[in-house]
């Protein structure tokens, strides 16, 4: 599961890198919305958003490179509370929706914030997507399990995306813990930037979201240099 | 520090305002360090050397000074509220202070910080200093090259100074570097962050640390004039002078509260730091409250000429004051405030920082006949490279 910037490099460019990670085997792919000021991303992915910004891109712009792909395999938007309050909660499901995504990951709205959203999603079978951490406590990890559409999204790491060396040593015992809350698929991101480690990863998990590493290739190779990271990283899955 | 008022319960929203829009790693820190306050704030052992440090080492209480040549211009009486008197130059330490000695008490030994101007930044370094604490700031670049003296006085403090490249190398990025360095060493490290915004339990939390100004400013009235002021007029960034001075009258309804934001180069300019003025809203830093966007909703850079100022967002509890009407927010421009930051120096021998001076220029636009108390943040020698370029 790669994570792509939408309109990163530019917009042409985003539709073909996501193209060709859904040629190359991709199940799914996260498309982030850019923000101007992304809390939960490191340098690689803050950087791409700040490029797509800075060329114009809009989060119309990005649902439109969702549209071209959605047929192809279901794309979930990674999109920060901001933009789909500045747009209206139902409008901006809505138009997601219209665009044939299949989910939405919203990263700064944790559980309590997040029930309005849920609503608006489930009204148009759109999956709101939870994330938890690694210090989410156990009460709160049952709660977040029972709302959860789609999937469940274990963030790997106390940290913000980017790529990493090593998985973190606990990672076995978060996705049994985040397992016993729910019932739908875990999947696990950040950190994630090698073969090795998605290998390691998909014996734990139904799920490998691969998000910098991805975005860093798209930055230096393009649709090419993507389609070439994908296929290995898929590859490695089999 | 007073005591907490009635409602000692968390306070996470202020009317549809505030929240916490965090990762998901950050809840848990937030609960923490809300119920970590909670017990800290009604334990008089903690109140006991908060209140002697703020007395002994900070300064307090500062004076309340009825400025003769000042109401002479103005007709009526003003009183300045001394915080630039205060240890470091601004009310900064107040807050810094209180949050440092938390952090001691929730057992971190690590204390990070965002700087724009540089005032909260040497109040935590000098804060860190005072109890022993690892600290590190961040700063935009293009602050630390606005702002050099104090990037100096950081590190004379034992502070590391590391700078912010991205965005507009500014307080919001700042801002944004902190919050992802929390993100990453919440177990160890306690963010101290620098006005009365941010995700629940921050905007009360720095608001109950900066409430000094406000409950001494009514005794002190009381003292001198028998009743309470006309207006208390205070600039607005964050927010954190003036929540805190807001809060020791705004129950009394016959005192007019006056926020005062920067304009920049004018409202009607899009170079501007006046969210509150200008009904914006939206999710910045944690906090649903006032913030300038774009339609798309991405945060727009601010325009200020005073760096603490120089902020798209402000705190949740005043986007509330405003929509309740309780508060009135205004915004001056650069060039008054400029203005205003020269008058005050010939007026009174007093050069005040250039945020206070957004409120003094004001007040000279707006002159009363009755009591007025205006909260005087800072002292002004940090700018004063900034006023005689101009
Ligand atoms: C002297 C002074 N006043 C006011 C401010 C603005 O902050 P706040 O609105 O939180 O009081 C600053 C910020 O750096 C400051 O240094």
């Amino acid at each position: 599961m790669p994570y792509l910037m939408g309109g990163y490099p530019d917009p042409d460019a985003s539709r073909a890198c996501c193209a060709a990670a859904a040629d190359s085997g991709a199940d799914l792919i996260e498309l982030g919305v850019p923000f101007s000021d992304p809390l939960a991303d490191g340098p690689v992915i803050h950087a791409a958003a700040g490029e797509a910004l800075a060329g114009g891109v809009t989060p119309d712009d990005v649902l439109s490179v969702c549209e071209s792909v959605a047929a192809q395999v279901p794309v979930v938007l990674m999109v920060y509370a901001n933009v789909v309050l500045q747009a209206g909660l139902s409008a901006y499901v809505q138009r997601a929706a219209a665009a044939g995504a299949a989910g939405m990951i919203v990263p700064d709205l944790p559980h309590d914030e997040s029930g309005e959203l849920r609503e608006a999603c489930d009204a148009q079978d759109v999956a709101l997507v939870p994330l938890v951490a690694p210090n989410t406590a156990g009460c709160r990890l049952d709660a977040i399990g029972e709302d959860a559409r789609g999937f469940v999204y274990a963030v790997s790491l106390t940290g913000t995306t980017g790529e990493r060396s090593t998985l973190p040593p606990e990672l076995a015992t978060m996705v049994e813990r985040v397992r016993a809350a729910t019932t739908l698929p875990v999947a696990v991101g950040f950190g994630i930037s090698t073969s090795e480690h998605a290998s390691a990863v998909a014996d734990l998990a139904d799920g490998v979201i691969v998000g910098s590493r991805v975005v860093r290739a798209a930055g230096e190779g393009g649709s090419a240099a993507v389609g070439e990271l994908v296929s290995e990283l898929a590859r490695a899955l089999d | 520090m007073s005591s907490p008022g009635p409602g000692a319960a968390r306070e996470r929203d202020f009317g549809p305002y505030g929240g916490r829009f965090v990762p998901e790693t950050l809840v848990g820190p937030l609960d923490e360090l809300e119920q970590a306050w909670l017990d800290a704030r009604v334990d008089p052992d903690f109140n006991a050397e908060l209140s002697l440090l703020l007395a002994d080492y900070a300064g307090r209480p500062t004076p309340l000074y009825m400025a003769p040549r000042l109401s002479e211009v103005t007709g009526g009486t003003v009183y300045l509220k001394r915080e630039d008197l205060l240890h470091t130059g601004a009310h900064k330490i107040n807050n810094a202070i209180g949050q440092a000695l938390l952090a001691k008490r929730m057992g971190k030994g690590r204390v990070i910080a965002e700087t724009g101007a540089g005032q909260h930044g040497v109040a935590t370094a000098t804060a860190c200093a005072l109890l022993g604490l690892e600290c590190l700031v961040y700063m935009g670049s293009e602050d630390m090259r606005r702002q050099r003296p104090n990037v100096e006085r950081m590190q004379l403090l034992g502070a590391e100074v590391t700078a912010v490249e991205t965005g507009a190398r500014t307080l919001k990025e700042a801002v944004s570097a902190a919050i992802r360095d929390w993100v990453a060493s919440v177990a160890t490290t306690h963010y101290v962050i620098g006005s009365a915004v941010g995700p629940a339990p921050y905007p009360a939390l720095v608001r109950d640390l900066q409430r000094v100004i406000g409950d001494e400013a009514r005794e002190q009235i009381q003292a001198a004039e028998g009743r309470l002021p006309d207006r208390v007029i205070a600039c607005v960034g964050g927010g954190s002078n003036a929540i805190g001075a807001f809060v020791g009258f705004v129950h009394d309804a016959d005192v007019g509260l006056i926020g005062v934001e920067a304009a920049g180069d004018g409202l009607d300019s899009g170079r501007h730091s006046a969210p509150l003025t200008t009904n914006a809203c939206g999710v910045l830093h944690g906090a649903l409250s006032a913030v300038l966007q774009d339609e798309y909703g991405q945060v727009l850079d601010a325009h200020s000429v005073s760096a603490g100022l120089d902020y798209p967002g402000s705190g949740p509890e005043h986007a509330w004051l405003r929509d309740e009407g309780r508060v009135t927010y205004e915004a001056v421009t650069d060039d008054d405030a400029v203005a205003a930051f020269r008058r005050l120096a010939r007026l009174e021998g007093i050069i005040p920082a250039l945020e206070p001076s957004h409120a003094l220029a004001w007040l000279f636009a707006h002159p009363g006949e009755g009591i007025d108390i205006l909260i005087l943040s800072g002292r002004g020698d940090k700018d004063l490279a900034e006023v005689l370029s101009r």
